[in-house]
C-alpha cells in the first residue's frame, strides 16, 4: 500500500470518567459546565493507530474529522501536535441535535468529499457509550467494518490484517481496503505531543478562529500559512439531504431526561449482634433475594 | 406482520444468555402489543435450537443456517437481518449488547434509517405526544438508559420510523422460561436473495476464544470489599461470603489499589457499573465515584463501623459493626436457614 488517504473520525467530550466533587449541585445533579471538554479516549487509541500507519505506509498522510462547536477545533491541534498533517471541523447549527445516525450521515458526507483509503475511529465517546458512530458511517458508505481493532497485524497491497479484542478472545481478520476500523482502548496508547509540532502548529486555526481576532498575531500566521488551517466546513460544503441532518435526520428522540440524584434515603439499621444478622439472612432467603 | 423480533446469539453453538433473557423481555412486550415473538437465529447447524427458542415464549424462528454465518461477520448478518425485517417489517428488534449485537446492530439501523438506542437498562410500551407537531403516538417503545457517566437517565422513543431497535446488556434483563411453551414455528430466512459476494470480503484468519475471565458485570449477587478490610488476609472473607452466596467479588478503587484484589473487580467510575439484586458493601465508605457504579443495584446491604458512613445514605440495611465479625455470622445464618 502507498499514498494511503487515513481520516480519524474524533469527538470532544465532556470528561464523565472523572466527576468530581465540584462536578456535583447540592442537589445531586451533575453542573456540565464543571467538566472539562476532553478528547475522546479511544479516539485517541483510533489517532495512535492511524499515526503507526502513516509510519508503516510511504506516503500516507492522518487527518482528523471531528463534528462540534468551533471549540472542538482544539481536538485537531491536539492532534496535529501529536503527529496529525491537519483537520476537518464539520461545525454548523443544522447539525444540532443529531442522534448517533444524523451524525453519522453528516460523517459520511464529509467522507465522501475527502475520499480515505483508511477511516479509523474510537470503538465508542464516553458520553454516551453507544459505539454506533463508526458502523453507521461504514454502511452509509458501504464500506466493510473491522470493530474493536487492537492492533495491525499486516499492511498488505490491497488489505489490512487487523487483530481484534473480543469480549472472551481474540480474533485476526483480513479486510480490504477503503474500510472503516473502530479502535479499542486496549489498543496502544496515543504517543504524547511532540514540542517541535506544538510550536510549528500552536497557531493551527479554522476560519471563524481567524475570522473572531483577524488582527492577532495568531491569525496572521494562521491566515499566511496553508498548513496552518484547519480546514472547516458548514452544511452546505458536504451536499447533504437537509432531511438527514439534524433534530430532522434523527429517528431517536429523547422524551425525558431525569437526573439521578443521590438522595439519602432511609436505611434499615442493624447491629452486629447474632440475632440482627439471623434475622436479617431469613429475611434474604424467604424473599428470593437469596437462593 | 408488525411483530416483536429478538435476535438469537451463539456462543459456541449454544444461545446466549442475553438472548434467552431478551425473548423473557420480549414475550412481555409482545403480549402487551398483542403481537407474535419472532426469534432469528444466524449460523451453521441450527437444528433443534427452535424448541429452547419456544420455552422462552418464541412463537416463530427465523433460521438462516449455513457455513458463512459462522463465525459472526458484520456484512452477511446485516444484509440477511435486514432483508428479513424489509420482508417481515417488525415493529420492536432487540439485539444483545455484545461485541457482536453493537457491531451489527448500528449497521442494520443505517441501513434501514432506523433510530437504535444502546444499553437500555428498561423497555417499557407507552404512549407519546409530539410537543412540537402535537401528533400522539400510542404503544411506542420506551427505551430507557443512563447517560453521561451513569448521572442522568433517559427515555429515547422513535416515534416515526420502524423497526425500533435496542441493545441491553447481558444480566440487566430476568430470564425466565414462559408460563406456556410458545410454538416455536421454524420459517427459513431467504438469504440467498439478501446476501451477496460483496458481503463476504472480510476473511477470518484466525480466532482465539478464551474461556470466560472475570466479569462480575452479569452476576447478581455481588459481595464487594474496601479498604476497610483492612488487610488482602481480612479480604479473603469477601470471597468466603461470596462463595457461600454464589455470588461474584467486587472492590472499591482504595481496595484495589490497596492490593486486595485485581482491577477487573472495581466498581465504580473507573471500574464497572453494576446492577445486581443484591450488592453487599464491606468495608466501603461509599464515595459518589463508587456509588455511580453501583447505586442501581435492587437492594444494597452496607457493613460499616462507621454510622456515618455515606454508603448507609443510599443502602437498605446499614449493619454497623466489626466486617470480620459480622460477615462469618452472616455465612453462619446463611448455611443453617437455606435448604
Amino acid at each position: 500500500m502507498k499514498n494511503a488517504k487515513i481520516v480519524v473520525l474524533a469527538k470532544q467530550v465532556p470528561d464523565t470518567r472523572n466527576v468530581g466533587k465540584d462536578a456535583m449541585t447540592p442537589e445531586g445533579t451533575v453542573n456540565r459546565a464543571a467538566l472539562p471538554a476532553i478528547f475522546n479516549p479511544e479516539d485517541l487509541n483510533a489517532l495512535e493507530m492511524a499515526l503507526s500507519l502513516k509510519d508503516r505506509i510511504e506516503g500516507a498522510t492522518v487527518h482528523v474529522l471531528t463534528m462540534g462547536p468551533l471549540r472542538a477545533a482544539d481536538i485537531i491541534r491536539d492532534a496535529m501536535f501529536r503527529g496529525a498533517d491537519g483537520g476537518y471541523l464539520l461545525s454548523g447549527r443544522e447539525f444540532a441535535g443529531s442522534d448517533t445516525l444524523a451524525t453519522s450521515y453528516a460523517l459520511s458526507c464529509a467522507l465522501r468529499k475527502i475520499g480515505p483509503d483508511i477511516i479509523v475511529a474510537g470503538r465508542q465517546a464516553i458520553d454516551g457509550d453507544t459505539a454506533q458512530v463508526g458502523p453507521q458511517v461504514a454502511e452509509k458508505l458501504g464500506l466493510p467494518q473491522v470493530t474493536y481493532a487492537e492492533r495491525i497485524v499486516e499492511i498488505k497491497e490491497a488489505s489490512l490484517v487487523i487483530k481484534r479484542r473480543l469480549e472472551h478472545g481474540t480474533e485476526v481478520v483480513e479486510c480490504p481496503v477503503p474500510a472503516v476500523v473502530t479502535v479499542n482502548a486496549s489498543a496502544e496508547a496515543c504517543r504524547p505531543r511532540n514540542a517541535k509540532r506544538v510550536m510549528a502548529f500552536k497557531c493551527a486555526m479554522a476560519k471563524s478562529e481567524i475570522a473572531a481576532a483577524p488582527e492577532s498575531e495568531a491569525a496572521l500566521r494562521a491566515a499566511s500559512k496553508p498548513a496552518l488551517q484547519i480546514v472547516e466546513w458548514a452544511a452546505a460544503d458536504v451536499d447533504p439531504d437537509p432531511q438527514q441532518l439534524g433534530l430532522t435526520g434523527s429517528p431517536t428522540k429523547v422524551k425525558k431526561i431525569e437526573n439521578v440524584v443521590f438522595q439519602a434515603k432511609e436505611a434499615k439499621r442493624l447491629t452486629a449482634s447474632d440475632c440482627d444478622i439471623k434475622e436479617l439472612m431469613v429475611e434474604l432467603i424467604a424473599s428470593h433475594t437469596l437462593g | 406482520m408488525n411483530n416483536l423480533f429478538v435476535y438469537i446469539e451463539l456462543e459456541g453453538g449454544k444461545i446466549a444468555d442475553v438472548s434467552l433473557e431478551l425473548l423473557t423481555k420480549g414475550r412481555e412486550l409482545a403480549d402487551t402489543l398483542k403481537v407474535k415473538l419472532e426469534a432469528v437465529v444466524m449460523g451453521d447447524g441450527l437444528a433443534g435450537l427452535e424448541k429452547e427458542l419456544a420455552r422462552y415464549g418464541a412463537d416463530t424462528v427465523w433460521i438462516a443456517d449455513d457455513a458463512i454465518f459462522s463465525p459472526f461477520r458484520t456484512l452477511p448478518h446485516t444484509a440477511a437481518l435486514c432483508g428479513l425485517i424489509e420482508q417481515e417489517k417488525p415493529q420492536i428488534v432487540l439485539f444483545g449488547a455484545t461485541p457482536v449485537g453493537r457491531d451489527f446492530a448500528p449497521r442494520v439501523s443505517s441501513a434501514l434509517h432506523s433510530g437504535l438506542t444502546a444499553d437500555c437498562t428498561q423497555l417499557v410500551i407507552g404512549d407519546h405526544n409530539d410537543v412540537k407537531s402535537g401528533k400522539g403516538y400510542t404503544d411506542l417503545l420506551y427505551q430507557i438508559r443512563p447517560a453521561f457517566g451513569g448521572n442522568i437517565i433517559a427515555t429515547i422513543v422513535n416515534p416515526d420510523h420502524r423497526p425500533q431497535m435496542a441493545t441491553v446488556r447481558e444480566g440487566v434483563m430476568r430470564k425466565q422460561e414462559a408460563a406456556v411453551p410458545a410454538a416455536g414455528e421454524v420459517k427459513v430466512i431467504d438469504w440467498r436473495s439478501y446476501v451477496k459476494d460483496s458481503d463476504l470480503v472480510v476473511k477470518i484468519v484466525d480466532r482465539q476464544i478464551e474461556e470466560r475471565k472475570i466479569d462480575i458485570k452479569g452476576a447478581s449477587i455481588i459481595v464487594a470489599g474496601g479498604y476497610g478490610m483492612g488487610s488482602k488476609e481480612n479480604f479473603k472473607l469477601v470471597y468466603e461470603l461470596a462463595e457461600v452466596l454464589g455470588g461474584e467479588v467486587g472492590a472499591s478503587r482504595a481496595a484495589v489499589d490497596a492490593g486486595f484484589t485485581e482491577h477487573a473487580r472495581q466498581v465504580g467510575q473507573t471500574g464497572v457499573t453494576v446492577r445486581p439484586k443484591l450488592y453487599i458493601a464491606c468495608g466501603i465508605s461509599g464515595q459518589i465515584q463508587h456509588t455511580a457504579g453501583m447505586d442501581q443495584s435492587s437492594m444494597v446491604i452496607s457493613i460499616n463501623s462507621d454510622p456515618d458512613a455515606p454508603i448507609n445514605k443510599i443502602a437498605d440495611y446499614a449493619i454497623t459493626g466489626d466486617v470480620n465479625d459480622i460477615i462469618p455470622k452472616m455465612i453462619k445464618y446463611y448455611k443453617q436457614n437455606s435448604k
